[in-house]
């Protein structure tokens, strides 16, 4: 899957709250503060339809919350978003998910006592025997599960988790649970998927697989947002990249040059004023943490350099 | 030596409390075996559901159909009440807040106030006239030896277990449905569930009111042999249900039959046993101590049960709850 171009997401100068062509999320002004701390004040931003977003940024600075806040997980102080053009803010979060924006979570919700094949009939819409009296006349909805589980079934092949079908989702692997998570919320067929660091405990083996599904998704038409913090990951599969620093987004732009960006070296930095910047053992482990070889790069640069 | 105790004890299989035991641990099951519900309340949910039919046959000579109907009636609203604050709450509010309405209940129908509706202290007498009206057993005795029942002994256990039957065969076909898969979700993980478009708030109401139901019917089919007493529905007599749950499995729909059976029948042998053991001398213990020691017992085997088989009689070991 090729990237999305810039100028194809874009409409404006690249910075913080940049308009886009086709926006599919649009934020206002969201706060959301707990007690004296701001965990997310965002002025604006926009999400791109039909490409990969990356939301990156220090621990704590409010990524989570941002994405609780979205789909109706958690109430902000102000603000106001619109997915597809309708007015999201106040929705309750199962509402949220049936009009086409799912998400998953940081900590996994694998529902344990369940089995894999459970789980993700779980995900699917309009089935009439989730109501509780209909659901006393299998008749009424034996069509419609067999339905659903076909896509079930399908999904769990392209998740190479259909042989795990019949096994209790607690017997899975941590990476398996995440595969199994995001497979579960594609059974609504959504337009806009929130991946909550979808790679975060993966074994390494499962990523590339895991960076695969994530490309496919943008195949199929919808929209991907997520959280991450292995920047070769974020270059690799996203077309934009979102900066947030201690609640608000200080930067926007391409995964090739977002990084480079003073504002989001700041960022970084600033998350570490106790480290000793000074040495380069306190560089390094700055860069250690942004997993970015380019500042890796200039820190290794900048030591042999003065090293001579 | 009189061995009739034995005979006796099996009678408590069939009888009309050992089927109230099961039909509100059934509900018991449906609120947290399937869907996490903490409900501590079960006895509150059976005391509505016996006083709503003593009052509407004694107070309102209501006849039969009407007084079920204010059965379930009083026990949804009893469900409603307690789950609009708490369930939008983490889970441990609605323990809380049925622990403590069960106990209002239980203590408001005793005040002197409402004596003439509640029959205070003393309960309620005679609520069993219309459901023993239409009796269609003749007059007569049924069974054998010390197990002959009256025409309306037998009634009463047709009914009882009729209705155990019934609400058996309900919860099988919901814990097998999308419906159930939904409030097992809600169980394991509610965020998963609403992550994923499910109004998690209307599922727990339903399973609330649903399991409240049965208890109140419980209640009713529990008073049909006997007077209605408010003291019967202390916080033990939820304990019990909860002890006949695990007995069973908790996420069984026929565990609670033969946890309502095992925990009955218990009862009774080990009170036939120490009785005679006590009679014979061979137990230091008085009389008066054989009640309690009876408990006792009970709760020894449950600790045991739940060493050696934490998934209950009839539950899954994969589904148990006690896990490391
Ligand atoms: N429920 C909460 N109560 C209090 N503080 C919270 C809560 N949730 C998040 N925070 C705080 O908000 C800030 C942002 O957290 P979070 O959104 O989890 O960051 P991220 O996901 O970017 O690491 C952190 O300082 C965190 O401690
Ligand atoms: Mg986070």
């Amino acid at each position: 899957m090729p990237k999305t171009p810039v100028d194809q997401i874009v409409a404006g100068p690249i910075e913080p709250g940049v308009k886009k062509k086709n926006p599919i999320l649009v934020v206002d002004g969201v706060r959301r503060t707990f007690g004296g701390l701001t965990a997310v004040n965002v002025d604006h931003v926009e999400i791109p339809a039909g490409a990969v977003t990356a939301l990156i940024g220090p621990n704590g600075a409010g990524k989570t919350t941002f994405f609780n806040l979205l789909t109706g997980f958690d109430k902000p102080n102000e603000g106001s978003w619109n997915f597809k053009g309708e007015n999201l803010a106040g929705v309750p979060a199962f509402k949220v998910a049936r009009r086409g924006m799912v998400r998953t979570f940081q900590l996994t919700k694998a529902l344990s006592l369940m089995k894999v094949i459970d789980n993700m009939l779980l995900g699917a819409t309009k089935q009439p025997g989730e109501n509780m009296f209909r659901a006393l006349f299998p008749f009424t909805w034996k069509q419609r599960e067999a339905d659903v589980e076909e896509r079930a079934q399908s999904l769990l092949a392209r998740f190479k988790l259909d042989a795990k079908k019949d096994d209790y989702a607690g017997s899975l692997s941590g990476g398996q649970r995440k595969l199994l998570e995001m497979a579960r919320a594609l059974m609504s067929d959504p337009d806009l998927v929130m991946l909550d660091e979808p790679m975060a405990g993966v074994n390494p083996a499962l990523t590339q697989s895991l960076l695969h599904h994530i490309l496919d998704l943008k195949e199929q038409g919808m929209t991907v947002l997520f959280v991450e913090h292995d920047m070769h990951v974020v270059q690799e599969i996203a077309d934009w990249v979102i900066v947030m620093a201690e609640g608000k987004v200080v930067a926007e732009g391409p995964p090739s040059t977002v990084m480079s960006d003073p504002a989001v070296i700041d960022a970084y930095l600033g998350a570490h004023h106790d480290t000793d910047l000074g040495t380069i053992s306190g560089q390094l482990e700055v860069a250690e943490e942004m997993e970015s070889d380019l500042i890796r790069h200039e820190v290794e640069e900048e030591a042999a350099h003065d090293g001579k | 030596m009189d061995f009739n105790f034995i005979w006796l004890s099996l009678g408590e299989i069939a009888s009309p409390t050992t089927a109230a035991y099961a039909l509100a641990t059934i509900g018991l099951v449906v609120h947290f075996g399937f869907t996490g519900l903490l409900n501590f309340g079960q006895a509150g949910f059976m005391a509505v559901g016996g006083y709503a039919f003593a009052i509407a046959t004694l107070k309102f000579d209501a006849p039969l159909p009407m007084a079920v109907l204010a059965t379930i009636l009083a026990s949804a609203l009893f469900a409603l009440i307690l789950g609009i604050p708490t369930l939008r709450l983490r889970a441990d509010y609605l323990s809380i807040v049925t622990i403590a309405a069960s106990e209002i209940i239980r203590l408001s129908v005793k005040t002197s106030e409402l004596t003439d509706i509640t029959g205070g202290a003393t309960g309620l007498n005679g609520a069993a006239k219309t459901f023993n009206a239409i009796n269609p057993f003749p007059k007569g005795n049924y069974g054998f030896g010390v197990l002959t029942y009256t025409a309306d002994q037998l009634w009463v256990r047709v009914v009882g277990w009729t209705l155990v039957a019934l609400a058996c065969l309900v919860v099988f076909l919901l814990v097998r449905s999308p419906w159930g898969r939904v409030v097992k979700g809600i169980r394991e993980d509610e965020d998963a569930v609403r992550s994923l478009g499910k109004n998690v708030f209307s599922y727990k109401m339903q399973a609330l009111i649903f399991g409240g139901v049965l208890g109140g019917l419980a209640g009713m089919l529990f008073i049909l042999p006997r007077s209605l007493q408010p003291d019967n529905y202390g916080t033990q007599l939820t304990f019990f249900l909860y002890t006949i749950m695990l007995l069973g499995g908790a996420t069984t729909v026929f565990g609670p039959v033969i946890g309502s059976m095992i925990f009955w029948v218990t009862l009774s042998l080990s009170d036939g046993l120490l009785a005679l053991g006590i009679n014979s001398g061979i137990l230091p213990i008085t009389s008066v101590q054989q009640g309690p020691v009876r408990f006792i017992i009970v709760g020894v085997a449950l600790a045991l049960l739940v060493v050696f088989r934490p998934q209950g009689i009839l539950g899954n070991k994969k589904e148990v709850f006690f896990s490391a």
